[in-house]
């Protein structure tokens, strides 16, 4: 009986957390819409994040990277561009540049390839740095766009819509099977001859586009942004916690970690500001001792513990 | 699992109970705001901001709360959030503030990205902004923008404007050499003084011998020092943040270099700097200062140092607690929390502060410090000259010891 609730649980869960992460946005306002645009941001970096990261199981740090690249992009052409072209020349930098880091990198493994995507970021932070010292004489732009807060998250949502329709044909696809062989034996996996470099650098300049375009569509919301805002190293560090705390290996994994964070943080935030730092550890501790894979494959697990000791006593 | 659950479940019924409003407490004023106490700004906020802050409300509450129309008095409640000096929570838990909390009044986080980044929220729902914090030359057209919006603490180049001004008329009256080594943190404070000092060396035909920016967080300037006393400056002009400026000053004095001009950025005016250097900071000059003679201005420093238990800095400071008195001033002119009317009041009334009688003009405050001098244990104010109560400079400045 309780494996059946279990199984309900594991395939309503999904609909519930959409229904609650895409309220409309004429719905909500003020505060309530500030959360949504957190956990839409954060929902499409993650689920960015975790079809890149997930079935490779090549931690990126990049991720701030792409979203800094996307944030300068809405600074640099927001005042001079139709929107759209805006958006599309951010998906545009975000793939360029993971093509290229992808090429270079892609063939390191294991924790090389998490140091480079590490110095990606502080590397474009500094380059960008040296070229408004240097060049533009000023280190903060101002992002002047009267874009309203509905209308940021109604882009967010449409973005992450996309990209959960996409990741979900990626699974069924030839490609998301090659993936999953990569991830499990490399070696296997050039032997039966997929092009491994090829794919992988693929997929991480797919995951890049949708960082940089959350980066360009949220860029507005701050009015002004330098160097230290757009490569805050904190965002990569976030979004890996959270997919790895809603687990990096089913669709909406991702997506349930934000949600489920960015909740317990604001709630933290509200209730102990002065603390709040203290917990974040505790709760990153949390992830990686007991629910290395998530927390939805944790709450499986203890609802098969509990269906098993149920047919012991039966 | 199960306890963190349970924990979690007892948690959020706390959350509950304790998250309602006070809305309907007539004698109580809701003040809120989210500021850096973890993160790159939270020194600076704990030294310039906060103590401000938490003096301004033991004083109201102290004195029976805010005077308001009919003799009425209202205490000040404080809801505090930490917006972990970044752009995005910040905007946050402004919302948070206003739309949940239903505070009264914000008071501003600290620097110009946070600031900015919460004017526009601000604006929307017409809360007065107290831009003591914000240093950007665009405040002219901000103010035209966000018509809740005062700008306090003027602008990069202000500054750097009136350091070239003091300095072109020291070497008019022949105290001076025309060399000039400037270096700057490539930030945006750093980065907008160095432009409106290296136009201005340009128009008084200043030699610039030496002319680069360091990255912040630089570790180590000894190469730097070493390349710039070879060229032998008369003055030494370093943009610079709290760690880089005591870097500086302290490998400077190692270096034995002591040319007669030595500036130095945010964080000359801090305690912490008097207390490292000790002698040695007679005469170093730094943006900010203070009119040392002012009893108003000697009040203001003791009683801050009494509330807070540590000295403030007297550069950002002061102008914060300028900025307190002008609100508090507003908001018993108008006698309520009208906020359009206490914005009103703002832009038009005379309010007397520590700086002595003020008006918003353009919605700016048009004098402050802009070159202070370390003399006798005491940062005070050298330019412009016109201000009341103005030192005379002190250069060459005295050796190293």
């Amino acid at each position: 009986m309780r494996s059946v609730f279990v199984g309900a649980i594991r395939r309503g869960a999904p609909a519930v957390i959409i229904a609650a992460v895409a309220v409309p946005p004429i719905l909500i306002d003020g505060y309530a819409l500030s959360v949504a645009i957190n956990v839409a941001q954060y929902g499409v970096m993650a689920t960015a994040w975790a079809m890149f990261s997930g079935p490779t199981r090549y931690v990126s740090l990049a991720t701030v990277a792409f979203y800094g690249v996307g944030v300068y992009t809405a600074a640099l052409l927001g005042g001079s561009m139709p929107w759209a072209i805006v958006l599309l020349a951010a998906a545009l930098s975000g793939a360029t540049l993971a093509i290229l880091a992808g090429m270079l990198t892609l063939r390191l493994s294991g924790v090389y390839f998490v140091i480079f995507t590490f110095s990606l970021s502080e590397l474009l932070r500094q380059i960008v740095t040296w070229y408004e010292v240097n060049v533009h004489r000023s280190v903060g732009r101002y992002v002047f766009l009267d874009v309203a807060p509905a209308h940021i998250y109604s882009q967010l949502l449409g973005l992450l819509a996309l990209l959960l329709a996409l990741a979900w044909l990626l699974r069924r696809s030839r490609m998301g099977l090659a993936l999953r062989i990569i991830g499990a034996d490399l070696v296997v996996a050039n032997h039966i001859g997929i092009d491994t470099a090829k794919v992988r650098v693929l997929l991480f300049a797919f995951s890049a586009i949708f960082m940089s375009t959350a980066g360009a569509i949220i860029a507005p919301r701050w009015t002004y942004v330098d160097p230290a805002i757009a490569f805050s190293q904190t965002i990569s560090f976030e979004v890996l916690i959270m997919a790895l705390f809603g687990g990096v290996q089913l669709l909406f994994g991702p997506l349930i970690g934000v949600a489920s964070l960015c909740l317990v943080f604001e709630y933290l935030s509200i209730q102990f500001p002065d603390q709040l730092i203290a917990f974040l550890g505790l709760i990153y501790l949390l992830i990686v001792y007991v629910m290395p894979s998530g927390i939805v494959p944790a709450c499986s697990a203890v609802g098969q513990v509990l269906a098993l000791r149920e047919k012991a006593v039966a | 699992m199960k306890r963190t659950a349970l924990l979690l479940a007892i948690s959020f019924a706390i959350a509950g109970f304790s998250g309602s409003s006070g809305q309907g407490a007539e004698n109580k004023i809701r003040v809120g705001w989210a500021i850096s106490k973890t993160g790159s700004n939270s020194i600076a906020v704990a030294t310039s901001l906060l103590p401000n802050y938490r003096m301004w409300v033991n004083d109201i509450n102290a004195a029976g709360g805010l005077s308001l129309k009919n003799g009425r008095r209202a205490l000040v409640e404080v809801v505090e959030y930490d917006d972990r000096s970044n752009s995005e929570e910040a905007v946050r838990a402004i919302e948070r503030l206003i739309t949940q909390d239903k505070v009264d009044i914000v008071l501003p986080p600290l620097g110009t990205a946070l600031n900015l980044a919460v004017a526009p929220t601000l604006a929307k729902y017409g809360y007065p902004f107290l831009g003591v914090t914000a240093t950007t030359d665009l405040a002219p057209e901000l103010v035209k923008r966000w018509p809740n919006a005062f700008f306090f603490i003027g602008t990069g180049s202000q500054y750097g404007e009136g350091l070239l001004t003091l300095l072109e008329q020291e070497r008019k009256s022949g105290e001076l050499g025309n060399k000039v080594a400037m270096i700057y943190a490539a930030d945006a404070f750093g980065v907008d003084l160095s432009m409106a000092a290296r136009k201005l060396m340009a128009r008084y035909g200043f030699d610039l011998v030496y002319d680069k920016s360091y990255p912040v967080g630089i570790r180590d300037m000894v190469p730097i020092l070493s390349e710039i006393k070879d060229r032998a400056p008369d003055i030494f002009l370093c943009f610079s943040y709290p760690p880089d400026t005591l870097l500086v000053t302290d490998q400077a004095i190692i270096a034995g270099f002591n040319p007669k001009v030595f500036y130095t950025g945010v964080g000359t005016q801090y305690p912490a700097y008097r207390q490292r250097f000790g002698h040695n900071i007679d005469g170093v000059m730094g943006p900010g200062g203070i009119d040392a003679d002012n009893s108003e201005i000697q009040r203001y420093f003791r009683r801050i140092n009494e509330t807070s238990g540590g000295d403030t800095d007297r550069f950002a400071a002061p102008v914060v607690y300028v900025g307190l008195q002008v609100l508090q001033q507003a908001i018993e002119h108008v006698g309520s929390i009208d906020r359009s009317a206490i914005i009103q009041d703002m832009k038009t009334a005379h309010f007397a502060t520590i700086f002595g009688d003020v008006t918003l003009g353009d919605q700016q405050l048009a004098k402050r410090w802009l070159v202070g001098q370390w003399q006798d244990g005491e940062f005070k104010g050298i330019a412009p000259a016109d201000v009341n109560g103005a030192n005379k400079p002190v250069i060459p400045k005295p050796a190293w010891k």
